[in-house]
């Protein structure tokens, strides 16, 4: 049975993954695209300005979905790992390594967008507000993550030794964030009270929904884009993937 | 009832096999040498075998039980000396080897001094390591055999820089153990001249020889 | 039975303390690092009392920091290079207890005497004499959670020939909490204000660190060991 089982995870996985990603993603796709349009239409165009900061706070409809998925990255790329660790499986290391990638482009949106934001509100391109540094410190996590994926020789080890260094940063990321929030506290009471949500007003809110929605769509497209690149890499030698090169299409696998 | 069985072992590296199909049992007493070109994997194979290793796949049992689940068993009836000979360069032959016993938490009746003796290495029992020559290192090493109590070795080329006197030495040693009742599985580039039978398993194929 | 020894994590704790003091003259350098990167502050900040005594809490903290990192490649990377690693990963004692031994070392041999020195350093940057007692104390409590976090970069690292760089990428955000609430019991105790709330949330975060850390190490090396 165990030996079952591993043959499956082997050879099955990646040429199956790559078969249901393709007629995902159209769907995947189309949704995301359609959502940000709609989120960003509504919120840059039909969203009343900010009493405070009239129009320069339309930023957060990207800002703010960008900031939720990169943590939200992290921890999905930290459960990967998990897998990985725990059952070996060869998929689970691809999603950790594209998710890696994917994760630290999603916080540099971020902190892009809130160093944008910042120029109007603060009068400066950066600010050491608790958010952005603590998405910042984010940054280097996920550096340090493909920095040492990057190390090793051999991708199985890469790989797990990733997945430790990201399970001790989810460890870690709570207690960061609660440090900075503290830090920036002490030194600087916060004069302008950023994005909180409950006190929105519901027409600024409800765009925002939908962005964050769109964010997640787009984080998981991109993702499968990432995921399916490199199982087409690591399995460059194999039958079907010799098979889609040479356009004969991707037969349904024997008996699955 | 062989003391320790593998069977069908397999093993891939970067896409590539290296070995596979590869069974073989150790009774009381037996030595096996595994016979293979650079890079065939013996290192692998052996690293797998002293539970270092997870690249290889396939079955193993000790005394009848399977591996990993009666780890910690195994793991205290076996000696593993690998390429690299575990030796502390600040550390006398002394310091070295009462490390090594402490690991283990207990040795053989012979002692640590006994056991330097033993390995030619008694004037030098309070010279730190990095003092010593390559062969004289080794020997520290070959001194882990006399003083373990293991009953399986795993020798991953234990002639490595020692002279012709230490080869025999560590043959006899080898032969020695055997004939109590211990098991020995060892890699070597070197024409073994044991004074007992020993079997050759090539790892090309998995045969045996 | 003629070795009449400890349990293998003490044996190795012992070894560990031997060859450092055997190689005692390497254990003054991360002091000395300490020392010359607070020296380079008035330099480059300028002379001004007051300028520096309002940075010195980070200062410190942060120049401590970087010492306790630099030590910190070492501290698996040897055993793995001469073989050491495979036989303590096949002793019978848990790879937990070993790893936890072996960062304990490192935290005498290297946090410990930083902490012990840094009130001096300190001194140089006219941090007041007030602020000594939360500076030492924050400094023993988080130089702990420094040397076990370290050490599960440490064990990441070591079958990586050219570690050092990708270590301190890989812990230094890590460092984070430690230093926030460390510099802030300092700077509080600057100003005269109570800082027993941030010694204990240092205590805390080495509490955890002493649970987590070893954790992450022992899994950390094994992969390194089966590559």
């Amino acid at each position: 049975m165990t030996v079952v089982w591993s043959f499956l995870h082997k050879l099955g996985s990646p040429r199956w993954f790559y078969r249901i990603s393709s007629q995902w993603l159209p769907w995947l796709s189309f949704l995301a695209v359609g959502l940000l349009a709609w989120g960003c239409t509504w919120g840059l165009a039909y969203a009343p300005p900010d009493a405070v900061q009239g129009n320069s706070f339309r930023i957060i409809y990207i800002h703010v979905p960008a900031a939720f998925v990169s943590l939200a990255g992290y921890y999905a790329m930290a459960g990967a790992g998990v897998v990985s660790l725990v059952w070996r499986i060869k998929l689970a290391d691809v999603a950790l390594r594209a998710g890696a990638g994917v994760g630290a482009a999603m916080t540099f949106c971020a902190l892009v967008t809130g160093s944008i934001w910042g120029k109007p509100t603060w009068g400066t391109w950066w600010v050491w507000d608790a958010r952005i540094t603590s998405m910042l410190v984010l940054l280097f996590l996920y550096l340090g993550v493909m920095a040492l994926y990057e190390a090793f020789e051999s991708r199985e080890t890469a790989a797990r030794a990733c997945a430790v260094l990201s399970l001790v940063g989810t460890v870690n990321i709570p207690i960061i964030y609660k440090s900075v929030d503290w830090w920036y506290s002490l030194h600087q009471p916060a004069t302008i009270r950023l994005t909180g949500a409950p006190t929105m007003h519901p027409d600024m809110f409800h765009p925002l929904v939908v962005t964050i929605l769109g964010f997640y769509l787009l984080y998981l497209v991109l993702l499968l884009l990432r995921m399916r690149a490199e199982v087409l890499e690591r399995e460059q030698k194999s039958r079907w993937v010799e098979d889609l090169a040479l356009g004969r299409g991707l037969a349904a696998e024997p008996g699955g | 009832m062989p003391l320790f069985e593998a069977c069908d072992l397999r093993c891939e590296r970067d896409e590539r096999v290296l070995f596979e199909g590869l069974s073989f049992t150790l009774a009381p007493g037996e030595i096996v040498q595994i016979l293979g070109p650079n890079g065939a994997g013996k290192t692998t194979l052996l690293r797998a075998v002293a539970g270092l290793s997870t690249r290889v796949s396939g079955e193993m049992y000790w005394n009848g039980a399977a591996l990993p689940g009666s780890r910690w068993e195994f793991l205290r009836e076996t000696l593993y000396l690998g390429h690299d000979a575990a030796v502390k360069p600040g550390l006398t032959p002394f310091e070295n080897l009462r490390w090594h016993a402490g690991l283990w938490g207990r040795t053989t009746s012979i002692g640590i001094e006994g056991a330097l003796g033993a390995v030619g290495l008694a004037r030098h029992r309070d010279t730190p390591a990095q003092h010593l020559s390559a062969g004289q290192r080794r020997r520290i090493a070959l001194a882990r055999l006399l003083l373990s109590p293991a009953r399986f070795w795993i020798l991953d080329e234990p002639f490595t820089a020692i002279d012709l006197e230490g080869v025999s030495q560590v043959e006899s040693l080898v032969a020695a153990h055997a004939a109590a009742g211990g098991v020995v599985l060892l890699t070597t580039h070197h024409r073994l001249s044991l004074d007992c039978r020993f079997r050759q398993v090539a790892l090309e194929s998995g045969a045996l020889a | 039975m003629s070795a009449g020894t400890g349990p293998a994590w003490l044996e190795i704790a012992r070894r560990d303390l031997l060859i450092a003091f055997r190689r005692r003259a390497e254990a003054a350098n991360p002091l000395v690092f300490l020392l010359i990167v607070a020296a380079l502050f008035p330099l480059g900040v300028g002379p001004a009392p007051q300028e520096l005594s309002r940075i010195a809490p980070g200062v410190v903290w942060v120049a401590a920091l970087l010492a306790s990192l630099l030590s910190t490649d070492m501290l698996f990377r040897s055993d793995f290079d001469d073989g050491s690693l495979e036989q303590i990963v096949r002793s019978p004692s848990p790879l937990y207890a070993t790893a936890l031994a072996k960062m304990a070392v490192h935290w005498l041999v290297s946090g410990c005497p930083i902490s012990l020195v840094s009130p001096v350093v300190a001194g140089l940057l006219y941090l007041p004499a007030a602020a000594m007692p939360a500076l030492l104390f924050s400094m023993l409590l988080g130089t702990v959670t420094l040397s076990l976090v370290g050490g599960i970069g440490a064990a990441l690292t070591v079958g990586l020939r050219k570690g050092g760089l990708l270590l301190s990428l890989l812990i230094l955000p890590l460092y984070v909490p430690v230093l926030v609430f460390g510099s802030a019991a300092v700077d509080a105790a600057a100003h005269g204000l109570p800082w027993h709330s941030e010694l204990a949330i240092l205590g805390g975060f080495a509490l955890l660190a002493v649970t987590l850390a070893p954790l992450a190490a022992a899994a950390a090396l094994r992969i390194n060991l089966d590559s």
